[in-house]
């Protein structure tokens, strides 16, 4: 297949049968992938890792915090592509799967916010701290907050795909934006970029990332929690799509009625 | 394009004072502050220019919910929206009318406040600068947030949680240029990002506007 003919074989999936009947066959395989990488990373993480010699067993939190507060950004990402999949092509599977990500989102920005004060505490004698990297996240809290909202509050299934897509779209710019204005208003506590970094990809310990003997399970947690943020995605917007049918029978009914 | 400003000037200015409201709002805020975090001179005036930009957003946020649903009730928004000027002018007309009834008396009432916060002497020329620099930004934002929950009943609520965490950029430098300019640090960062961030505003945010209004006439 050539790579045109293999994207147009890609929005067949915006159908929502096929949609429905592909993610009924695939989603116990993410579900059963995801639990064993997160059962082996955390496991290995918890248990069988070092003490870190100068954070001791805190550090140990890393394998919640950093693939949750990943996650949280990422699933602003996805919704961002859904979303203008929707306003572009208007298949209602990408609106549907935009919805259904934002309270996964909202879950994962809790949880990045809630192991960051926890690991703060011991480390930085603090809960929580103006640090530009906290703030923006509290931010993108109020985002995700602000498009639950909106999708809750519209009765029009197309009017609110519509309103919440262009909200998506304008939100990214200002996440942005606050993403440099908090940089640029305060200077914080938070450690620089030490596990995605080109360091990573070699395979060698370097000063300013984090040592192999941590990472490893670390990159098993974060696959996993991909993998549950697809497996739940994926299962959500099924969700929504039934929801969906629903609605409609119950009008046809009362239409015949 | 200057009837519909004249109209909705006219309509601001005499329709049962709600005018005035906004700027009696960052009055009582600015009075406010000083009993809730005390009477001490110097406090006050570190923190003035913050509170200063703080009330100015929330009294611009206030009218934000009378700036279209009033036309969306008696049916004129759907004239508009068939009139042969493109809604996106519409809209842009309305955040300026916006502005000049809501944001240009605080820039002009915010240096008086100023004095009843004890902010320090150069702080006021900044403090004007900023606060006409980033209130457009404030209404033109304010107006996509409008555009987004017009027809929703009780959508004044909602649209604060959206239009406030679109807000904290202009806050974040609009602020920082007061609190520069009062203390006499170099502010050209600040200024020039504020600005920017207004132009951007202004230049594009009226077609988001306008395309939510879209759907929410159709």
């Amino acid at each position: 297949m050539t790579f045109a003919a293999k994207a147009n074989a890609l929005w067949a999936y915006a159908n929502p049968r096929k949609f429905l009947a592909t993610t009924e066959r695939v989603l116990p395989v993410f579900w059963w992938t995801a639990a064993a990488c997160l059962a082996v990373g955390l496991v290995w993480g918890f248990f069988f890792t070092p003490d870190d010699y100068r954070q001791g067993s805190t550090v140990k939190i890393i394998y919640l915090h950093v693939p949750s507060a990943l996650m949280a950004i990422n699933c602003w990402l996805m919704m961002l592509a859904t979303s203008l999949v929707w306003l572009v092509r208007r298949h209602h599977v990408s609106a549907l799967a935009a919805r259904a990500a934002a309270p996964v989102g909202i879950v994962m920005t809790l949880i990045a916010l809630a192991t960051g004060a926890i690991w703060g505490q011991p480390m930085w004698g603090t809960w929580w701290a103006w640090d530009p990297r906290l703030t923006s996240f509290l931010i993108l809290f109020l985002f995700y907050l602000g498009y639950v909202a909106l999708w809750e509050a519209i009765e029009d299934p197309d009017t609110a795909a519509d309103l919440t897509s262009v909200l998506c779209l304008v939100g990214s710019v200002f996440a942005l934006l606050s993403r440099y204005a908090v940089n640029f208003w305060n200077q914080g506590l938070h450690q620089g970029a030490s596990v995605m970094r080109a360091a990573a990809i070699t395979g060698s310990d370097t000063e300013e990332k984090v040592s192999n003997v941590f990472f490893v399970p670390l990159m098993v947690c974060i696959i996993g929690f991909v993998l549950l943020f697809i497996a739940l995605v994926l299962y959500r917007t099924g969700t929504e799509i039934r929801a969906r049918r629903i609605r409609a029978l119950l009008a046809r009914e009362r239409a015949g009625a | 394009m200057i009837a519909l400003l004249t109209r909705d000037l006219k309509l601001a200015l005499r329709a049962g004072g709600g005018f005035g409201l906004g700027l009696a709002f960052f009055l009582i805020v600015t009075v406010m502050v000083p009993f809730a975090v005390g009477p001490q001179s110097a406090l006050l005036a570190t923190i003035a220019p913050g509170v200063l930009w703080l009330g100015a957003l929330l009294a611009c946020l206030l009218s934000l919910d009378r700036l279209l649903a009033l036309d969306w009730e008696d049916g004129t928004l759907d004239l508009l929206a068939t009139a042969p000027l493109p809604l996106e002018a519409v809209l842009s007309i309305k955040a300026m009318a916006h502005w000049l009834t809501t944001g240009l008396p605080l820039v002009l009432a915010a240096p008086v406040l100023g004095v009843l916060l004890n902010l320090p002497g150069p702080g006021f020329a900044w403090l004007v600068a900023s606060l006409a620099l980033g209130t457009p930004a404030l209404s033109v934002i304010g107006t996509f947030g409008a555009a987004l929950t017009v027809g929703l009943k009780r959508g004044g609520l909602l649209l604060s949680l959206l239009v406030l965490p679109l807000y904290v950029p202009t806050l974040i430098f609009g602020a920082e240029v007061a609190r520069r300019g009062a203390t006499g640090q170099d502010l050209s960062t600040p200024l020039l990002m504020l600005g920017g961030i207004t132009a951007a505003s202004i230049a594009l945010l009226p077609f988001a506007s306008a395309a939510v209004l879209r759907v929410n006439i159709r």
